[in-house]
């Protein structure tokens, strides 16, 4: 393998990378205030595709538009998850908790069949980032570029909420010690509802821009992305939002090199990242930015 | 002392009753009963092995569907004849002694569930290293790898050609033998020192550490026998489907069965069976939802996937609503029908 092909891969890797990263802070997030893994997660990538497709072929709106329209909307399915399936189960034994998040994946992959079908519908690219760049016979996809420099963009927004806003403050509280975040008069259901709303919309993101990278897009679609996402948020210490970058940047960047120096492993790809996942919670249970976890019950 | 004589007595008169049935649908039964029947009887063998695990213990297990594909494929490849495999292996031929090797349907169900019991053992040392949420993903994972493992290994489990034209050598007698045996196994060890360690250990963990009850050694048994018994119920469900391929246990299957125990009763041998039932019975009533309809002159079309959508919606409201299930963690027992029957004397 010469140089060439091998940047090119760690550039693909960067990107496939950085899009993990974006759905790993949604889990990351919710895992750190209500200690639940929310399963339905991976499914907001579907959801968001599909609300651009919609956007577009029903509504004739341009791709600007349609967008940011996506991602609001996904946000509000985020808000409307917790209302329906997490709320009633607050003071619920997790398990329950963890059943209800299971339900909910099911029901918004299965509802997606009924309403919209399975047959796999293209995803309209805007031909803005089809443009190839040409560095040193590197060839560049300008999406390739795009995405990770959204997603860096996107982290330093919100390390900035969360380290400078009332609102990240209050977060960062509930994720401490949820008890005492409530005594102390900060209105929990409005943070919870807050943390869905940006884990949702930054999944969205990850979403459209996944369904960039491969333009099909059907119901069951946020099924993968949405569990090695996970596996990025335990990898960079869950409850750490930079960690879930990192740790998306580590699995996305392992996967394509081992693939590209490996090619007989090809068809173990997504085998891969469960295997880095239990070796990594037999070696390092916290993750790489990881503290301790504290049990909440 | 008279009263466990009784509920001996009672409990083999029932077993026979139930045999009787069989008997009687064997013989008399329509294909679609005997076959409605035949899907009772492995859901009661998954969901009562899957509930000893997730219910009786408290450990979430996202992966017995791996169980039941690994026992699946073993059945299957040691039933089929050497002549069978040369014809299905067309991509890459089955390797050495596979290949050669045929034996009785009921011997290569007590291998699939040896051989799901091995790959459990292998696997328990990560799995149990963690708890919670952290070993639901860890067991999801072991069954995405079985199933990579499955469309990848091409000279073992012919890929994502699968394997097709087995034997249906599954009828009631196997079916319901094994579920009744399953519960017998599983109730007999929930009712014995062992099981009630493991209660303990699902209630509070660091409490039952503390009274000296060892986590691992109790939560590995019941892994290990709630493995095999997954194991045996894929074999059957092979010679049910009589064609098996890795697309045909995802995580559906483990969501199904999540379901039937959750609607049951989380922890309740009991719980689970009813839950079996009324899934296997109302999957095939529900399939009138995702048939064609005429209702007066309005024609619904036929809607794939409507029923996991009623099936999701169950869960969520049984889960939300009536966290309990129908059972909750109460058992049918002999003792309480008498006490009911004395009761309503009065």
């Amino acid at each position: 393998m010469n140089i060439q092909i091998f940047l090119q891969q760690l550039i693909n890797g960067i990107t496939l990378g950085s899009l993990y990263g974006l759905v790993a802070i949604g889990y990351t997030m919710v895992y750190g205030i209500l200690r639940l893994i929310n399963f339905a997660h991976g499914d907001l990538l579907m959801v968001a595709t599909y609300a651009v497709i919609y956007g577009i072929a029903l509504f004739a709106l341009p791709w600007y538009l349609s967008f940011p329209l996506a991602v609001m909307v996904t946000g509000l399915v985020g808000i409307l998850l917790d209302k329906v399936a997490y709320k009633p189960l607050r003071d619920a034994p997790r398990i329950s908790l963890l059943i209800s998040a299971i339900g909910a994946s099911f029901l918004l992959e299965n509802l997606a069949l009924v309403v919209i079908g399975g047959v796999p519908k293209p995803f309209p690219r805007p031909p803005l980032f089809d443009k190839v760049i040409d560095i040193y016979d590197i060839k560049i996809q300008v999406l390739t570029i795009y995405t990770p420099i959204t997603t860096i963009l996107l982290l330093l927004g919100l390390l900035y909420i969360i380290y400078n806003t009332k609102v990240g403050k209050a977060m960062r509280a509930a994720s401490r010690d949820f008890e005492t975040t409530r005594l102390m008069g900060i209105n929990l259901d409005r943070i919870i509802a807050i943390t869905f709303l940006i884990g949702s919309s930054l999944a969205a993101v990850g979403g459209i821009m996944w369904a960039m990278k491969y333009p099909q897009v059907n119901p069951f679609m946020g099924i993968i992305p949405g569990i090695k996402a996970f596996i990025a948020a335990v990898l960079g210490g869950i409850g750490s939002i930079t960690g879930a970058v990192i740790g998306g940047f580590v699995l996305g960047i392992g996967e394509v090199l081992i693939v590209a120096i490996f090619p007989g492993f090809a068809q173990y790809r997504d085998a891969f990242a469960f295997l880095v996942l239990i070796l990594l919670l037999i070696f390092r249970p916290t993750g790489i930015m990881g503290e301790p976890i504290v049990d909440k019950t | 002392m008279a009263q466990k004589q009784r509920n001996l007595i009672l409990n083999v008169l029932t077993i026979a009753l139930l045999f009787l049935i069989i008997w009687l649908f064997d013989r008399y039964g329509t294909d679609y009963q005997i076959r409605i029947l035949n899907n009772i009887a492995v859901f009661i063998t998954l969901a009562v092995s899957y509930n000893l695990i997730n219910g009786v213990c408290g450990v979430l297990n996202l992966g017995p569907n791996a169980f039941i594909t690994i026992g699946a494929y073993t059945s299957a490849l040691l039933t089929m004849s050497p002549a069978e495999k040369k014809i299905s292996f067309i991509i890459e031929p089955l390797i050495w002694p596979l290949n050669l090797i045929q034996i009785p349907f009921g011997a290569s169900l007590v291998l699939a569930g040896i051989v799901a019991t091995i790959f459990a053992f292998l696997i328990s040392y990560p799995v149990f290293r963690v708890r919670g949420d952290y070993l639901a993903i860890v067991t999801l994972g072991f069954g995405e790898v079985v199933r990579v493992l499955c469309n990848a290994l091409q000279n073992i489990t012919n890929g994502p050609l699968g394997l097709k034209g087995l034997k249906p050598y599954t009828n009631l007698w196997w079916s319901w033998g094994i579920a009744i045996l399953t519960i017998i196994v599983v109730q007999r060890l929930i009712n014995s020192s062992w099981g009630r360690a493991m209660k303990a250990i699902r209630e509070d963990e660091v409490a039952a550490k503390a009274m000296g009850i060892d986590p691992f050694r109790h939560l590995l048994l019941a892994f290990l026998i709630s493995a095999f018994f997954s194991g045996v119920a894929g074999g059957l469900l092979a010679h049910l489907i009589t064609t098996i391929s890795p697309t045909l246990f995802t995580f559906f299957l483990t969501f199904n069965l999540l379901m039937i125990i959750v609607v049951g009763g989380l922890g309740s041998t009991t719980g689970a069976v009813i839950g079996a039932t009324l899934f296997a019975w109302g999957s095939e009533a529900l399939r009138i939802v995702e048939s064609p309809m005429h209702i007066g002159p309005i024609y619904i079309p036929g809607i794939p996937g409507m029923r996991m959508v009623i099936f999701s919606i169950i869960l969520m409201v049984v889960i939300i609503f009536a966290r309990r299930g129908i059972m909750g963690q109460r058992e049918f027992s002999w003792d309480w029908v008498f006490s009911k029957i004395r009761s309503q004397r009065t």
